[in-house]
């Protein structure tokens, strides 16, 4: 089976699979959409309440991040492995500082008693509810998918390491890296949807 | 032809053995018959809880269990039939093994994820044991799972939906790699329009599959963190909106209908040119139908949703749709029928089961268009009626594919002949235990009698009771059909390589296949469905 590598078919199965994580997302957009339909007003009040300082941090930190990738797979191509090492830790360490911003910040909400099923949202106007809701739904599963994304490169780096991963064969850190692409592809829709529009 | 090593005797990864040889197998055909074993497991027990059902409600109050019970079996045998048997069913058995072979090629493009594809599937199922035997009792929400019911409910609904959630991703996975190998492992002088329509119909399904499962993953996730945090989404005291559930759901839980019906209708239109020993009538129509109906059916969920409340414009638009899907559904049974018209007809026991499908299909499809007018719909929505059509379509049409696909490729995965005799009595018990079963079910749901209530008004016993009988025929019917082919294992007649006279590529090599396949390059005939040799070797042999 290992004779002949079809990278073009490789790619394509990453990509369909790709496709379905948007979908994945796409029903959650669904209900973003709806929602904001029903209550723009309490949208526009939660959304002002939104650290957007923090979140157009991250935005910067993974578009970076997402540079730095598509580098170590240019970087593994020219045979520069400790180049490509160098950019893939890089990447992975633009993941954590992520994760660290998204949890001061969903720190600080919690810290005002803004999170599901707590007291001042169930109390508080229903719309208001929803918004929070959504926001940790959809920022939680994103957050999700970031650490699923640091994993895949984290064994793309022990690949690289260990030379499995080389000029010749490199599916796995393009295609890990494809899916670093896709995190911060829906970041790019979330960012806007909750700091910016609002 | 060569005398070859089947499959059987070749390891795939090689220097595998016993039990390994199974369980870390790359190998498509090994996967096919394990997800077989799996598959009929659950449709025996999903088989048995709709029996007692009927059971159950053959006689008016409390028969054999109470109302809790009820509920529960109800839900189970619509999660077990649908997860785990009608999705998986086709393309995870057949399409696994004949895929590839009609492509005229070795293996699937990712085997590990094909054995990854397996692997899921079992935990889900195992998920699905759990779920049973921990928490506070059988999850009772229905196969829909509907809010607010689904997220305020005691019982393990959780432990349900994540097996439902798991065995989609199999599905998807599997479609995943049916649409890779479709494109980049097809023999190179296979043009478009060579391919056969089986593997066709699973292309269009592979697609459905990619298209609209991740929704229901994440509609699954969402009752999940629902019944974890109750953020409330779906819960109107919130700010949430039931409806949006039943519309997240079913633009799943539609487009899922044709995933398996799909792979049905290819299966009939494999087996219907071969036993008429004539080419199929428009072939090139048939591919069209295929991703028409996969494109259109997945435009069409809110028809489950007229009584919802929804706006009358939504009404109208998803009504209109919903009768758009009958015109490529027709075609494909127009093909069928003219294919059959001055063919050379030969009966055996897949063409018998093929042609009840044709018939029952036929009769599914035309009373959906009942229920896709809005006006009788109303009438008749959440009765027996709706519990009977999607019978007829499911089980009348992708249940009867599934055994004419098992009678038509048994010889060719095993080796070995079944009796003629006995399975045709089998199929005829089946069909005529159908139609006791589902036809009353008709009339019930006219009347007015609504699906999963556990007791109902006397008018409707005499109903109900021929229901059940019908359903005790039908399961005699198929036990059958099952005992008959598990008896081929101990007779062991060998199959020849093309028992029937049939012209697509896993025809061409020996019964059981050798672990590659294809020992020679295959031949790739211009016309997939070209009888003139067969024709020519039959006259050949009369002389």
């Amino acid at each position: 089976m290992n004779k002949r590598i079809d990278k073009t078919g490789i790619k394509i199965g990453m990509w369909l699979f790709l496709y379905s994580e948007i979908i994945l997302f796409g029903g959650l957009f669904v209900l973003y959409a709806a929602y904001f339909y029903k209550y723009p007003e309490f949208f526009s009040e939660g959304g002002k309440e939104l650290n957007r300082v923090i979140g157009t941090v991250n935005t910067i930190v993974l578009l970076v991040s997402s540079f730095t990738v598509a580098a170590s797979i240019t970087a593994i191509q020219r045979k520069a492995k400790k180049q490509a090492v160098l950019f893939l830790i890089f990447s992975i360490l633009c993941g954590v500082v992520f994760l660290v911003n998204k949890y001061f910040e969903w720190g600080a909400k919690f810290h005002h008693d803004i999170y599901p099923n707590s007291e001042t949202l169930n109390s508080g106007e229903v719309g208001l509810n929803i918004f929070f809701g959504l926001y940790y739904i959809i920022t939680g599963l994103h957050g999700l998918h970031v650490i699923i994304g640091m994993i895949l490169l984290s064994i793309s780096l022990v690949f690289v390491l260990a030379g499995k991963v080389n000029e010749s064969r490199f599916s796995m850190l393009e295609n890990s890296g494809l899916y670093w692409h896709l995190v911060d592809l829906i970041w790019i829709f979330v960012f806007p949807l909750f700091y910016l529009v609002l | 032809m060569i005398k070859t090593e089947s499959f059987y005797d070749t390891p795939a990864p090689a220097g595998l053995t016993g039990i390994k040889a199974w369980l870390f197998t790359h190998d498509h055909k090994r996967l096919s018959l394990m997800y077989m074993w799996a598959i009929l497991f659950w449709f025996v027990i999903a088989m048995i809880f709709g029996l007692l059902l009927r059971t159950e409600l053959m006689s008016q109050g409390k028969t054999i269990m109470g109302p809790e019970m009820y509920n529960s079996l109800f839900t189970l045998h619509g999660v077990i039939m649908i997860f785990l048997f009608v999705i998986p069913a086709i393309p995870a058995i057949f399409g696994n093994f004949f895929l590839p072979i009609q492509l005229g090629t070795d293996d699937v493009f990712f085997p590990r994820l094909n054995l990854f594809s397996w692997y899921l599937y079992m935990f889900g199922g195992v998920f699905a044991l759990i779920s049973l035997f921990s928490g506070d009792g059988f999850p009772d929400t229905g196969w829909t799972f509907y809010v607010p019911f689904s997220v305020e409910a005691n019982s393990n609904v959780s432990v349900t939906v994540m097996a439902a959630f798991i065995l989609g991703m199999s599905s998807m996975l599997t479609g995943l790699n049916f649409i890779t190998t479709f494109h980049r492992m097809r023999d190179k002088r296979m043009g478009l329009m060579q391919i056969p329509l089986f593997t066709w119909s699973l292309y269009a399904t592979a697609w459905v599959q990619i298209l609209a499962t991740p929704v229901i993953s994440i509609t699954l996730v969402l009752v999940v963190v629902e019944r974890l945090f109750s953020i409330g989404l779906f819960d109107p005291d919130k700010g949430g909106d039931p409806i949006l559930y039943q519309h997240l759901f079913w633009m799943y839980s539609h487009p899922a209908v044709y995933i398996m019906i799909l792979p049905g209708m290819g299966v009939i239109s494999e087996i219907i040119p071969v036993f008429s020993r004539k080419s199929i009538f428009g072939y090139k129509a048939i591919v069209w139908s295929s991703m028409a109906i996969a494109v259109a059916g997945s435009l069409v969920w809110a028809h489950h949703m007229y009584t919802s409340g929804m706006s009358d414009v939504s009404v109208f638009v998803f009504s209109l749709l919903t009768f758009l899907v009958a015109i490529p559904s027709a075609v494909k049974v127009f093909s069928w029928i003219a294919t059959m018209h001055r063919g050379s007809i030969e009966m055996t026991p897949p063409l018998l089961l093929a042609l009840i499908f044709i018939y029952l299909f036929s009769i599914g499809g035309l009373t959906g268009l009942v229920l896709g007018a809005v006006g009788p719909d109303i009438h008749v929505h959440d009765t027996h009626f709706v519990v009977s059509h999607f019978h007829f379509v499911m089980f009348g049409g992708t249940g009867f594919a599934f055994f004419a696909a098992l009678h038509f490729w048994w010889p060719k995965m095993f080796g070995i002949m079944y009796e003629f005799k006995k399975a045709y009595i089998g199929a005829a018990l089946t069909g005529i235990g159908f139609l006791f079963h589902y036809v009353p079910m008709f009339i019930l749901g006219l009347q007015g009698m609504p699906r999963r209530y556990y007791d109902y008004l006397p008018k409707y016993e005499t109903g109900n009771f021929l229901a059940g009988f019908g359903g005790y025929l039908l399961c005699i019917g198929i036990l059958i059909m099952f005992v008959n082919l598990f008896m081929s294992f101990k007779k062991r007649v060998p199959a020849p390589p093309d028992p029937w006279g049939a012209t697509t590529l896993e025809w061409t090599i020996s019964s059981p296949p050798p672990v590659h396949n294809f020992i020679e390059k295959p031949r790739i005939m211009e016309y997939p469905y070209d009888f003139s040799e067969v024709a020519r070797r039959v006259e050949k042999a009369e002389k």
